[in-house]
């Protein structure tokens, strides 16, 4: 960490934090498009635009400032909070690319690099990005370590050593067994000790010391971040439904990249405050919400703002999804007593560590708890943990619960996998059998 | 009689106009080979209907199939799992299995005793399985469609084609025909490599019987028998099989209450 780096990278937080709440305070007063069949926007969402980039902003200049990890989507990422790292996370960064439909260009770098196409798009665009510089974030900062969880796939595996062997940084590893119930003590045991040694490595790859004090506080805001999360995606049971599962795509990134900080929790605070004002009113997110959807693995980022339109605009409101829900379902096991040996255990818990019998039995609940019609399962070409045993899946919710499901081939940020023509006439179909 | 409804099928290799009367008799069609200016071809194929059928005053027109959006004049545009659910379900009046087995589409309806669609698949982006499968390989044995029909019930023997990919299967034919198999043979074998495409299809839904075949490639023999022989039960052939995309497309114009695409405006109301 050097004197200049940590001045730069003060001055640029201050500075960019000064410019971005005169944006959001001009676009607080900005009146958005009226759209023809979907509510008028959350206004939580110019806070999470604030937030974001913030987030990013910081990360420009983040390198010799301050340690920098690079992280999946499932770290523990308490104890690194708690040590003042700036974390990055190459997932979320992403479904960004995906959004601002660059991932295709970055997808075909890594692929002219000599990765498979059948790789997921995420790992291929973060690989597009290391090996061209391109992002559409400015710059991205350069990791001092990179910490890799497997409770979400063993995708990242590879993919974190190849980026350990690109920047010659220590990578330390969370493995977490896959569980087809509650985790055994061995297996709780084991990933607590993995833990432990995480800390040591981020302790050192940082000069400091963890502050147990500094781990309670963050660990305690995680609790509360998730929480509240968990509270908003649940306004999903009210008819209509104040919020859409698209919606809870976007407003998840808090939750996943910057979960820990305060910031967090008053976002999510704020956002639950809007929906509940929404409810009072009966005010759905749709104008006219007809029939109701839930939807089954991540989102396709690049056609996410095609298919809302082409939902909301036959009356069908998607309204929850297993994803976006998960991290609210891990609220209860955060003990910040016991931050690290409750880390063990939420993090041997996400819904990609589960059997398809327990994600059969999520989306049953969703499905219950939300009073849908139907369910869309996306295929996703490239994320094989989240799509495989969907066919299954599908199936039964068909015949033992009589839930219309239709099965969706794309992927979640390359938009090669997806066909127009084809995904309308199967939605299409599909929403005329349910009467929409 | 007087036209009621009209319906339009603007499939991926042809399109059909049919025109029904009130009690859903078929009173006027045409099929042609999809032209690439569906609004053009619709536009003037619905004149025609208009002059040889009588003018059909008020009669709705019901558009269906990839190019729906492109029929001018539509009231209301509906997917062709709708209407040829609708087309068979007025000849069965029960539960049944329709395999609609189109150009570029494959698709398997399971209908439920009241004619709803209970479950559907689709062949997915890929030729496997679709009348371009037959054509393809019919083509590279110089055999138009109805003499690789008559080849295929000539065989006294099929030779054996383990791959359904249209591309895959023309080398595996080249090597056939390299070893001397007879045409006859191969062109049964591509048939059962379709039908069992089609039937892994069907068997995603689940079969309810009786099955019926629509659609284009529905009338080759060859097909419906290989199709019954995979499934193990009779595929029977409905009424104006290849027209009934468009006919269902009238049957939905005739009855207001069917399926389509809702407009929607105003604020919610509370519950
Ligand atoms: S394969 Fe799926 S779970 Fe793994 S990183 Fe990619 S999107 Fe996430």
């Amino acid at each position: 960490m050097t004197l200049y780096a940590s001045v730069r990278h003060g001055l640029a937080v201050t500075g960019g934090r000064a410019v971005l709440g005169v944006v959001r305070w001009r676009d607080t007063f900005r009146r958005p498009r009226a759209h023809p069949h979907l509510a008028p926007p959350l206004r939580s969402g110019v806070r999470l635009k604030e937030l974001i980039a913030r987030h990013y902003l910081k990360g420009r200049t983040a390198s010799s400032a301050v340690p920098v990890a690079w992280v999946t989507s499932g770290a523990p990422v308490e104890p690194l909070v708690a040590l003042g790292y700036h974390v990055h996370y190459p997932e979320n960064h992403g479904a960004i690319c995906g959004i601002r439909r660059v991932a295709e260009d970055l997808c075909t770098a890594a692929e002219s690099a000599g990765w498979s196409r059948d790789l997921c798009s995420y790992a291929r665009t973060d690989l597009g990005v290391v090996l061209t510089g391109r992002t559409p974030v400015g710059r991205l900062p350069r990791p001092d370590l990179l910490v890799c969880c497997t409770n979400i796939c063993q995708t990242v595996l590879g993919w974190y050593q190849v980026l350990a062997e690109r920047f010659g940084v220590p990578m330390a590893l969370v493995d977490t067994p896959f569980l087809y119930g509650t985790a055994p003590p061995h297996a709780l045991t084991y990933v607590e000790r993995q833990i432990e040694v995480l800390v040591e490595a981020a302790e050192r790859a940082a000069g400091r010391t963890l502050d147990p004090g500094r781990l309670h506080a963050v660990t305690r805001r995680s609790k509360d971040a998730c929480t509240l999360w968990r509270e908003v995606v649940d306004r999903a049971r009210h008819r209509p439904s104040p919020i859409t599962a698209f919606d809870t795509f976007v407003h998840m990134a808090p939750i996943v990249e910057m979960r820990g900080e305060a910031c967090t929790v008053d976002y999510y605070a704020a956002l639950l405050e809007e929906l509940d004002g929404r409810v009072a009113r009966g005010e759905g997110a749709l104008l006219e919400e007809q029939v109701r959807l839930a939807w089954d693995n991540l989102p396709i980022w690049p056609r996410m703002r095609w298919l809302s339109d082409r939902l909301a605009a036959r009356g069908a409101a998607l309204v929850a999804s297993p994803y976006a829900r998960a991290w609210g379902e891990l609220a209860d096991l955060i003990d910040p007593e016991r931050p690290v040996a409750s880390a063990a255990r939420v993090y041997l818990h996400p819904i990609l560590n589960l059997g398809i019998g327990q994600r059969l039995a999520a989306l049953r609940a969703l499905a219950r708890d939300c009073q849908v019609d139907g369910v869309l399962l996306h295929s996703d070409r490239s994320c094989r943990p989240w799509s495989s045993g969907q066919a299954d899946i599908r199936d039964r919710l068909v015949r033992e619960d009589k839930i219309p499901a239709l099965l969706l081939e794309a992927d979640h940020s390359d938009p090669r996998a997806f066909s127009e023509a084809q995904a309308s006439a199967r939605i299409d179909a599909f929403l005329e059998g349910l009467g929409a | 009689m007087t036209v009621a409804a009209i319906g339009v099928d603007a499939g991926s290799t042809t399109l059909k106009v049919a025109a029904l009367d009130a009690a859903g008799t078929l009173l006027w069609s045409r099929l042609e080979p999809a032209s690439p200016r569906t609004a053009e071809q619709a536009t003037a194929l619905l004149a025609a209907c208009a002059s040889e059928a009588g003018p059909g005053k008020g009669a709705p027109i019901v558009a269906t199939g990839y190019g729906r959006d492109l029929v001018l004049g539509a009231v209301r545009r509906v997917t062709e799992i709708t209407c040829h659910a609708r087309g068979v379900f007025a000849q069965v009046g029960g539960a049944c299995t329709v395999l609609d087995l189109g150009g570029q589409d494959t698709k398997v309806l399971a209908l439920g005793a009241s004619g709803r669609v209970l479950d559907f698949a689709m062949n997915d982006r890929c030729a496997a399985g679709t009348g371009r499968f037959l054509e393809v390989t019919a083509a590279r044995l110089g055999l138009s469609l109805e003499a690789f029909d008559a080849a295929a019930t000539a065989a006294h023997h099929e030779a054996v084609i383990s791959s359904t990919c249209t591309v895959f299967a023309e080398s595996e034919m080249v090597s056939l025909l390299a070893r001397g198999t007879p045409v006859e043979a191969i062109a049964a074998g591509l048939h059962r490599a379709m039908a069992r495409r089609v039937a892994a299809l069907a068997r995603q839904v689940g079969i309810r019987p009786p099955i019926l075949a629509s659609g284009g490639v529905a009338l080759s023999g060859s097909v419906r028998r290989a199709l019954s022989r995979e499934l193990d039960q009779d595929v029977g052939l409905p009424r104006h099989a290849q027209l009934l995309g468009a006919v269902g497309a009238a049957l939905v114009g005739l009855d207001p209450s069917s399926p389509g695409p809702i407009r929607v405006a105003g604020r919610p109301r509370p519950v």
